[in-house]
């Protein structure tokens, strides 16, 4: 039961176990004793009876008792009496030879039950399928791979191969006839269906019954499962499962639909009725129902929300309050206002108050009620280089260009030459000052792109002839002699995939291929940490708006969040079931969003490090992300050429923007959020008119309530202009603090 | 099991495993065999399948080598090494045994240490700003979605075209503008390929977008595009397969645009003339003429040749180093024109020796009849043609009445007349050319005998004005005869024209029964690509070979090509590449 979850769902399948015991009765109990039986022996009776008492949660008791009997097993025995102490367990309910004649008597009893209520020959089967699994998974679970035995191993009962085609075809049928409005919830049931029924055909080495499966039935999944169907159609033996990420994948989380309450219940009555129960198994066990009250979403609708690998995000899932606002900018002391002025011309004083109050007026004055508190997660102090460099910023701001539909930016390209297919990460400074690339041949690479060359610090004994105190000291310590435009940065050894500089521009993070991210001063132009964590490639690093705080995320599915002073993470956010392709951070610094190759995205918490947001709807692995300015929406962008616009603060999907034919490797709002400029693969910059995007928005409450989404189709309205380059693929976009757009790219000829 | 079904994907057999087994000298039973074989197909495809994920994150389309070794490399296993240039490795089979493999071929380390033309390295990678848009409404226009020209296509039409740009372009869309592509030869030539499959569709109307294609086409042939500019790049392939084009599209379409024959002649003449232009764009203007039969060259080229040759004869003497690359242009155009008077002088005597048996009685022959000799004079009475040779009447008739401002008066020349000129530029190396067919062997009196010392200066009877021959043989470089083969039309040699008498002299020049014999197209040069040997596979095995069967004087001289072939030694996978492509574009029209 632990599978149906929703409302008051609990009571009702109660009562529908009443109404008929035979068959639902049966095929829980069975459900329930197989997965238990074979993870831990023990846990199978109180769970039986938990259930009928429904005292404890189920669910709960359960992995406790699986936890507790890992331990026990792996002799840490204090840990044991300490878990047991704090659960508040009695001692016996890890006595392995009581629960495992609790375990046998349950199953005695079950099967009793089911034999009055007829169906002899399947019972049987059943019966024996459970006891050998139960009998082999002591000796399963020895060996090296625990967990992988486990997931596979709820597999094992059987069922008559030959049937499968037979059940999967008449639920087809039921739900082709079905009623229109209930077809396109049901039809969500087929993809999750048909690979398990798969992967169970081919776990129990029915090979030929598996293929001719697939061949059957493969045509009917939606088109956007194609990538997930070849990986499928390729894996026909049992030894080949074992490794296979995208089927554990499967098979650690549970496929989550989401299904009106009438709808469900027409398909579990039909279930019921056809006695088809290796496919009411298969629901019970790994899928997640999130059953709502009210009207059957449309097709239109639940396309918009699916593809990801494991369904759509439960709703509640995206309950949880996010601090979506903007922190209040620090106030720019008076003394740092006069030596500015000094420093730029005399008469300036009453002249520069003014637009800095306007400017900071409208953000700092009134507390945003969004907005997380000032101390929610420990800042760096401002340095006076970083308030010169606000003031900069506020200045530059001043000159700012309003962008809009009737004005839209104009695009600085900048392009890598004789880069040789090899570059894979472009960044810019926020100030638009220096650009840096990363590069297949393990280099990383930074330009200025002003006439200010880039200069290294003097080395120590130099550095120790210098007047301290000397008003210039600052220029002093540079060297001139190593003036150049360009330095070139050794030290990773594999590709660089992510690179991203700090706000003060003194550092520069770059992540690659060979596990680790690397920290590089850009006054020494030399690598000054390597942060290892990630045993595998790290697809993408970013530091965070205020710095200090960089995130990082790549294959082996974790990000990681880090303190440039911390040579272990200080987070770890774990919950993707596949690659995190990309990572950003929100402009408040409390937030991080990371992208991945199962499709979907999340919003992580810095400060609890839970997931608080999951976005599915992209049909293919995300490649970029942008919060936009304000900190309200979110951007991303797929391989599915595809950006789709959330909504952080009710968790919803708000727009979709098409129109890029290939993947879409950059995206960046413009510095008032007017305008969202994508790059693509497909040597194209399009520009989309973000701010008509989000006033035509009404989330009512009924929208955010049940999640369910009306997207009108107005990607050609918002398409403001499309800039097309020469033979190359846009890999970076960036806004300058007046709103030019530069973007980058290699040309690949 | 497996054979019921139709296979989703690539499949390693359990043959090639057993043998593999055999290499490591296990023996291995057939079920081994074929287990293995399914899994190793399992890891092949997983190992594929991450390895895209380093191709996503390089932001590439092209998987490559590296890719898939660090999706070895991150599963465990070793390794493959050995493949990764970045030119296409040629897979070679052998026969007996069946096996495939990928050539290797040794690389002299020796020399490569020693060679003198260390490669200078490739250039710095660099940052260039180089576009800047300020327009407001982004560039649509000048580069983006379609041009002018696709605008006001139907719908249809409009989806057709997306279509195709999309295969043949993959994302750039830049149909009607070639130029926009100069630099890439390979683009160049699938535009080419799409064009001619424009052509031959037969569900397609082009009406006056025959125009801009043979425009396009045109640029091809005539222009010096960015790519001739380093001497790897084999763009006469390109040029000659856009002539090729050219005579397609005008034989076939010739009758949708009025005139269109007498632009293109004009224009292929402008270019001639012009000696500014550089060589390689005079080669496509004769090939160009030469495709588009030997009536034009006739026109054309052999007045102009006087005048052409003192400036090729200045390139060819010209032996100082700088001067390589210009003088192996030269040699392509000289073998070029070579081929073109060849075809002239052969379907000219064609012509009128069956214009004489036709007419054997009307006129006894005269020089002045031969004189009055004239293509399709549209005054006289229709000759009894097909259909669409009529499109060259008409086109022949306009440029000659309407638009024939421009029209260099052009009296024909008689055949022996123009044989002893052409001669006394050619020298015997024309005269070679003739004598490879099988009666040639008597030859006439003013051919010289001396055939097999090629390189001494020939005895010609006319006065070689100022030019003395110290050419080698080198003939035909690149040399596809398009009449030929190209288009059906040639094949019915031009028709009797009408009251040509003929004239005593030109058979006294060439003895009648030659050209009676039905095999006028001569089997030398057809197949023979800058000293190349088409005919068998020697691509990559053995590239220096030039012996050659049917033409032995020919094959005797060290083909130009490879003047500059040389110096790349070092990079193994280039020539190969290059190889395949003159290969390719030779099989065309054979």
């Amino acid at each position: 039961m632990a599978a149906v979850q929703g409302g008051m769902s609990d009571a009702d399948i109660e009562t529908d176990i009443k109404t008929e015991p035979s068959t639902d009765g049966f095929g829980n109990n069975n459900a329930n004793d197989g997965r238990v039986l074979s993870a831990s022996p023990g846990s199978g009776s109180s769970t039986g009876s938990n259930k009928q008492t429904a005292a404890v949660t189920p669910e709960d008791q359960q992995t406790l008792l699986a936890v507790l009997q890992f331990l026990k097993k792996n002799k840490l025995i204090e840990s044991v009496e300490i878990l047991r102490r704090e659960a508040g367990l009695p001692e016996n309910s890890l006595d392995p030879k009581a629960t495992e004649s609790a375990g046998a008597g349950s199953g005695g009893a079950a099967g009793i039950v089911d034999l009055e209520g007829g169906d002899v020959s399947s019972l049987l089967s059943r019966v024996t399928g459970s006891s050998s699994a139960g009998a082999q998974a002591p000796t399963k679970v020895a060996e090296d791979q625990p967990d992988v035995r486990v997931v596979l191993s709820a597999y094992s009962q059987q069922g008559d191969p030959t049937l499968y085609e037979v059940y999967y075809s008449d639920l087809k049928k039921f739900i082709e006839t079905v009623l229109d409005c209930h077809r396109a919830e049901l039809s969500q049931v087929f993809y999750p269906l048909f690979v398990h029924m798969y992967l169970e055909l081919v776990y129990n080495n029915h090979e030929s019954e598996a293929k001719a499966f697939f061949e059957k039935f493969s045509g009917d999944q939606e088109c956007y499962y194609e990538e997930d169907l070849r990986v499928l159609s390729g894996l026909t033996k049992k030894e080949h499962m074992r490794g296979n990420e995208t089927l554990l994948d499967f098979r650690t989380s549970k496929f989550v639909l989401r299904i009106s309450r009438d709808s469900y219940q027409l398909l579990k009555r039909h279930l019921q009725e056809r006695q088809n129960n290796q496919i009411w198994n298969i629901i019970q066990e790994h899928l997640y129902i999130d059953i709502f009250d009210g009207m059957p979403r449309s097709k239109s609708q639940i396309d918009a929300m699916s593809g990801s690998l494991a369904g759509e995000a439960k709703r509640e899932a995206n309950k949880t309050k996010v601090y979506y606002g903007l922190l209040k900018e620090p106030e720019i002391e008076l003394p740092l206002d006069d030596e500015d002025e000094e420093a730029e011309n005399e008469e300036g004083k009453p002249k520069k108050k003014k637009p800095k109050k306007d400017s900071m007026g409208s953000k700092s004055k009134k507390q945003d009620p969004n907005a997380p508190s000032q101390n929610r997660i420990p800042l760096p102090e401002l340095k006076d280089s970083d308030k010169l460099d606000k003031i900069m910023y506020m200045k530059e701001a001043t000159k700012r260009i309003r962008l809009g539909s009737d004005n839209l930016p104009s695009v600085c390209f900048y392009t890598f030459l004789n880069a040789y297919q090899g570059l894979t990460a472009v960044d810019f400074t926020d100030d638009s000052s220096l650009i840096a690339g990363g590069f297949a041949d393990s280099t990383v690479r930074v330009w200025s792109v002003t006439p200010k060359k880039l200069r290294k610090v003097k080395s120590a004994a130099d550095l120790n002839l210098i007047d301290k105190e000397s008003d210039d000291v600052l220029e002093r310590i540079m060297d001139e002699k190593t003036a150049s435009e360009l330095k070139i940065m050794y030290g990773h050894s594999g590709p660089v995939y992510g690179i991203s500089f700090s706000p003060d521009r003194n550092y520069l993070l770059s992540s690659s291929e060979d596990g680790t991210v690397r920290l590089w001063s850009l006054l020494t132009f030399t690598c000054l940490v390597a942060y290892k964590g990630h045993n595998y490639p790290v697809w993408d690093t970013q530091f965070s708006p205020y710095g200090y705080y960089f995130v990082s995320g790549g294959h082996d599915r974790v990000a990681r969040l880090w303190a440039t002073d911390h040579y272990q993470p200080l987070r770890i956010f774990s919950g993707h079931l596949a690659d995190i392709t990309c990572t950003r951070f929100h402009p408040n610094s409390n937030y991080v969003a990371t992208g991945s190759s199962d499709r979907t995205i999340r919003v992580w918490d810095v400060l609890s490090g839970n997931c608080v947001r999951i976005f599915t709807g992209h049909k293919g692995p995300i490649h970029s992300l942008a919060f936009s300015p304000n900190g309200k929406f979110l951007a991303s962008g797929a391989t599915d050429g595809r950006v789709l616009l959330w909504d952080i603060g009710h968790g919803l999907m708000v727009g979709e923007l098409k129109g890029h034919t290939d993947t879409i490797y950059s995206l960046r709002f413009s510095r008032d959020g007017e305008i969202l400029a994508s790059g693509s693969m497909d040597n194209t910059v399009r520009l989309w008119d973000a701010m008509k995007a989000f006033d035509d928005l009404e989330t009512d409450d009924f929208t955010a309530a049940t999640g369910h989404i009306h997207l009108q189709d107005n990607s050609q309205e918002l398409l403001l202009g499309t800039y097309t380059t020469k033979s190359t693929p846009v890999i970076h976009l960036h806004f300058t603090r007046r709103n030019l757009l530069l973007a980058a790219g290699a040309f690949n000829p | 099991m497996a054979d019921r079904e139709e296979r989703r994907f690539a499949e390693v057999s359990r043959e090639s495993v057993r043998l593999m087994a055999e290499g490591a000298g296990v023996e291995l039973g057939d079920d081994v065999a074929a287990l293995l074989a399914e899994d190793v197909c399992y890891r092949l495809r997983e190992a594929t399948q991450s390895s895209s994920q380093f191709m996503r994150h390089a932001k590439r389309r092209k998987l490559t080598v590296e890719d898939f070794n660090r999706a070895l490399r991150w599963s465990n296993v070793e390794a493959i090494c050995g493949y990764g240039a970045q030119d296409a490795l040629p897979f070679r089979s052998v026969k007996e045994g069946e096996l495939f493999f990928v050539e290797d071929r040794d690389v002299n380390l020796v020399e490569l240490a020693l060679a003198t033309n260390i490669p200078k390295g490739c250039a710095e990678t660099m940052v260039r700003v180089n576009v800047s848009y300020l327009d407001g409404k982004g560039n649509l226009e000048p580069q983006g979605t379609v041009p002018t020209a696709v605008q006001s296509l139907s719908d249809d039409l409009l989806k057709y075209y997306q279509q195709i740009t999309r295969a043949i372009l993959g994302e750039d869309p830049h149909l009607m503008k070639v130029k926009s592509v100069s630099h890439d030869l390979e683009q160049l030539n699938r535009l080419m390929h799409m064009v001619k499959s424009l052509v031959q569709n037969p569900y397609l109307y082009l009406g006056s977008y025959v125009r801009s294609l043979v425009s396009s086409v045109m640029y091809c042939i005539l222009e010096p595009l960015a790519a001739s500019i380093n001497p790897l790049n084999d763009h006469w392939t390109l040029r000659d397969y856009a002539a090729l084009l050219l005579s397609h599209i005008f034989w076939t379409h010739g009758d949708l645009v009025s005139g269109l024959y007498h632009q293109i002649v004009l224009s292929l003449q402008k270019v001639l003339s012009d000696p500014v232009r550089p060589l390689c764009s005079h080669y496509g203007a004769v090939v160009g003429l030469h495709a588009l039969g030997w009536k034009a060259v006739e026109r054309v080229l052999f007045p102009h040749l006087p005048a052409y040759w003192a400036n090729l004869q200045a390139v060819l003497d010209d032996y100082s180093v700088s001067n390589a690359q210009v003088k192996a242009d030269g040699h392509k155009v000289y073998g070029a024109i070579l081929v073109a008077v060849e075809r002239l002088l052969k379907m000219k005597a064609l012509s009128l020796s069956q214009s004489a048996e036709g007419h054997s009685g009307a006129h006894p022959g005269s020089v002045v009849g031969a004189a009055s000799y004239r293509v399709n004079s549209p005054g006289l009475s229709p000759p009894p043609e097909p259909l669409s040779e009529a499109a060259l009447g008409i086109a022949s008739h306009l440029q000659v009445g309407g638009a024939g401002c421009h029209w260099e008066e052009w009296t024909p020349v008689p055949l022996p007349a123009m044989y002893c000129e052409l001669y006394s530029f050619f020298g015997d190396s024309l005269a070679v050319r003739f004598s490879t067919g099988p009666g040639f062997g008597t030859h006439s009196p003013c051919a010289p005998s001396q055939l097999s010392d090629s390189r001494k200066e020939p005895p010609g009877p006319a006065s070689n004005l100022d030019t003395t021959r110290k050419m080698p043989q080198l003939t035909a470089n690149l040399n596809i005869s398009p009449r030929q083969d190209g288009s059906p039309r040639t094949d019915p040699p031009p028709p009797t024209t009408r009251g040509a008498p003929i004239s005593g002299l030109s058979r006294e020049v060439f003895p009648k029964a030659r050209f009676t014999s039905p095999q006028t197209t001569p089997p030398a040069f057809s197949f023979l690509i800058g000293g190349r040997q088409m005919g068998q596979r020697c691509q990559g095995r053995r590239p220096f070979q030039t012996m050659f069967a049917t033409t032995p004087p020919v094959s005797a001289v060290p083909p130009r090509t490879y003047a500059h072939k040389l110096p790349v030694i070092g990079r193994v996978g280039k020539p190969v590449r290059r190889w395949t492509c003159s290969h390719y574009s030779l099989h065309l029209p054979l």
